[in-house]
């Protein structure tokens, strides 16, 4: 109950810390272009914080947030160009139109003139893809990597649609131009301002969610279906449903992060939503703790600072840059910098083990057994895995799966 | 009835294509359960292979007949680095594999754009590949019927490596259980590296054979590996039979597609497709019998 209560004072006060740091100290501390890419790194934040949910807490591999993202911010963008048509240009006809369509707004963009409709949309439509495609995949028991390569095929169709739609959806240009925001004229420094202010909010707002959530029943649930689905399933728990739930409010932060994205980048474009962006998310997650509730936003905001500050010069370099994060903090750090703590204790204490990471081979080709059909001959009764069988989702001592400090001993639990 | 041909054709030339970069894949991804990105960026060097190979041999056709097997040197060297340096440590992390082999394609392509530079180059076809032979009125693409040829070769091989020879009754034998085979004195480790040899050498055959239809840019990988993957997941994991299936079908289905409607749409309708199937048999086509519970 101590624990309880320290733990909820220490959240709030770190909550209060974060509100005071977004929305006091970095609007004055920090020159207007600057704050605008905070506000631009805030919304990748946004999306990692789900991310972090349906992969770091659900082991859902999810290689097609850029799709929920895109719609949010593509549905952001249809409704700023037709504003802005109506406003400034009196026909009411987006400007790219007329030069590559008919010159005529299609049927379906037009619920996105109401602004009301076209805020309900933001969250609606990628909650509703994500439902009835995670219904379609977890109800059948897709998962694992076919899971990963579908939500992948998924970015890759979305951005090849987006390309050939260059009538209506701007093709490869995509939508830009955009000048006002709900009738606020987005050159105005003070409207900059409240944008970030938005963008901020929404992503303590995220935040707070996301913690409330995995301190939930339905949390504890997400990191045991992620650990060992089956038994959660013979516990009398549909993980289908737990996967979909977190998978929805995953895209829905998506969402909302790309319709926010828009007004403050001032573009979209299929280059920002296909498969190697919605990858890109993950690896500032990985880096922050893909398990932990703040890591995957710090991770996220200084790896799109990093980008913003090396890639413009150094373009080739951050490339490899960026391959090499992923190498080295996935393959060799999948805790992310929020395990290093606990890897340091542990190597101070036994130095030798530690050294040696892949000292204890794979006992099968396919050891992680809840994601492929592993014909596993050697486990006779796969109802009943028995305790010394090297379980792959447990914590190996030598590569620990990522697991917030914090709850380090209760997802453990579940799984024996 | 010429268009039907000549759709029917282009489908199964898209479907050889497919087969040909996702065989390797249902070796590595199949039987070993690593997803590997890189695979598309493999394919890559197979292809700068080619373009350099005909740099040094300018004669088109004799510099096709070393590509082929120089492409496959070049892509099965750079798997067997990739498994020896980072997957070997990871077999026990499937989806980690995934991105961390992103980490790789990513590496790869760059270094692609820092050698041969970012605008795509050419590498041209023999005289004797040049030109179209009539099948019932229909004009096919020499070369294409060389891809075709080229990908049932190399599925031919495949499969008498892994039924016919002691090397493939090894593998098998590994991939359905690791510690017996160990115990019955198969050395593993070897047995791994092979496997993602031949897998990704097959991907460097992949890249000299798409050279012949368009043009080679550090992108290239990236245009396949996606497909490539559903291929194998429609396929069902480790079914090499599945994914030739799985190929044909998808290349029809999405030369029907693109003819009916429009190639965005078609890629768009081709998932959909896939996502339905896979409600029907969420293990592919084919899928090992097995009590496990997944």
């Amino acid at each position: 109950m101590r624990n309880l209560l320290r733990g909820r004072l220490g959240t709030a006060a770190g909550f209060t810390l974060g509100a005071v740091l977004l929305l006091g100290v970095a609007p004055a501390v920090l020159p207007a272009f600057s704050l605008g890419l905070l506000g631009k790194f805030l919304c990748f934040a946004i999306v990692a914080v789900g991310i972090g949910l349906a992969w770091g807490r659900g082991g859902m591999l999810t290689l097609g947030q850029g799709v929920f993202f895109g719609l949010g911010a593509y549905i952001m963008a249809m409704h700023m160009k037709l504003a802005d048509a109506s406003l400034f240009g009196g026909t009411g006809v987006p400007d790219f139109m007329s030069l590559y369509g008919s010159g005529e707004v299609p049927g379906w963009w037009e619920p996105f003139r109401s602004p009301a409709l076209t805020l309900l949309a933001v969250v609606l439509v990628p909650g509703l893809v994500a439902l009835v495609l995670g219904l379609a995949i977890f109800k059948r028991r897709v998962k694992g990597a076919y899971f990963a390569i579908l939500s992948q095929a998924l970015a890759a169709a979305f951005a090849v649609f987006l390309i050939g739609q260059q009538a209506t959806t701007g093709g490869s240009n995509g939508l830009n131009g955009f000048r006002s925001f709900f009738g606020f004229d987005l050159k105005d420094p003070s409207n900059k301002l409240m944008l970030y202010m938005i963008a901020a909010v929404v992503l303590l707002l995220a935040l707070a969610i996301a913690r409330q959530l995995m301190h939930s029943r339905l949390g504890e649930l997400l990191v045991a279906v992620r650990d060992q689905e089956e038994r959660v399933r013979f516990l009398g728990y549909d993980p289908a449903t737990v996967k979909t739930v977190i998978y929805v409010i995953a895209a829905v932060l998506a969402g909302i992060a790309g319709a926010l994205f828009v007004p403050l980048v001032g573009i979209i474009s299929p280059a920002d939503v296909g498969v190697i962006p919605s990858i890109a998310f993950l690896i500032g997650v990985a880096i922050g703790g893909r398990a932990t509730l703040l890591g995957p936003v710090l991770g996220a905001v200084g790896v799109a600072a990093a980008q913003s500050s090396l890639a413009s010069t150094f373009p080739s370099f951050w490339v490899y840059f960026q391959g090499l994060l992923f190498v080295l903090v996935i393959g060799f750090m999948p805790g992310g910098l929020a395990s290093l703590p606990a890897a340091v204790g542990r190597w101070r204490r036994t130095p030798a083990s530690a050294s040696t990471p892949d000292a204890a081979p794979p006992s099968s080709t396919r050891p992680a057994a809840p994601d492929l059909p592993a014909p596993d001959p050697e486990a006779p009764d796969p109802a009943a895995p028995h305790p010394e069988a090297p379980d792959p989702e447990a914590p190996d001592p030598a590569a620990p799966h990522p697991e917030a400090p914090a709850k380090a001993t209760r997802p453990e639990e579940v799984s024996r | 009835m010429e268009l039907l041909i000549g759709q029917m054709f282009a489908g199964l030339s898209l479907g050889s294509v497919l087969l040909l970069a996702a065989l390797g894949l249902s070796l590595t991804f199949g039987q070993m359960g690593v997803i590997n990105m890189a695979h598309g960026e493999f394919m890559m060097a197979g292809a700068y292979t080619a373009f350099v190979v005909q740099q040094t041999i300018s004669d088109a056709g004799v510099s096709l007949l070393v590509s082929i097997p120089a492409g496959f040197l070049v892509g099965g060297v750079l798997g067997l680095v990739l498994e020896a340096v980072l997957l070997r440590r990871m077999y026990h992390r499937p989806l980690d594999t995934l991105l961390v082999t992103f980490g790789v394609a990513l590496i790869l392509q760059q270094a692609a754009r820092d050698i041969f530079g970012a605008p795509s180059v050419d590498v041209r076809a023999p005289g004797w590949l040049q030109g179209n032979i009539e099948l019932l009125g229909a004009p096919i693409p020499l070369t294409r019927l060389f891809i075709l040829g080229l990908s049932l070769l190399c599925l031919a091989g495949l499969v008498l490596l892994l039924k016919a020879t002691p090397l493939g009754r090894r593998i098998r034998a590994v991939v359905l259980n690791r510690d017996l085979a160990e115990t019955s004195g198969v050395s593993t480790r070897r047995s791994d590296q092979l496997t993602f040899f031949i897998g990704s050498g097959l991907a460097g055959i992949a890249g000299v054979a798409v050279t012949l239809i368009g043009s080679t840019s550090p992108y290239l990988g990236t245009n396949y590996i996606v497909d490539a993957f559903l291929v194998v997941v429609a396929g069902g994991i480790g079914q090499i039979k599945g994914a030739v299936i799985a190929a044909f079908a998808l290349g029809v289905l999405q030369s029907v597609f693109e003819y009916s409607t429009t190639a965005s749409i078609g890629k768009v309708l081709i998932l959909i497709v896939i996502v339905m199937f896979l409600q029907l048999r969420p293990q592919g086509i084919f899928s090992l019998k097995t009590r496990s519970l997944a």
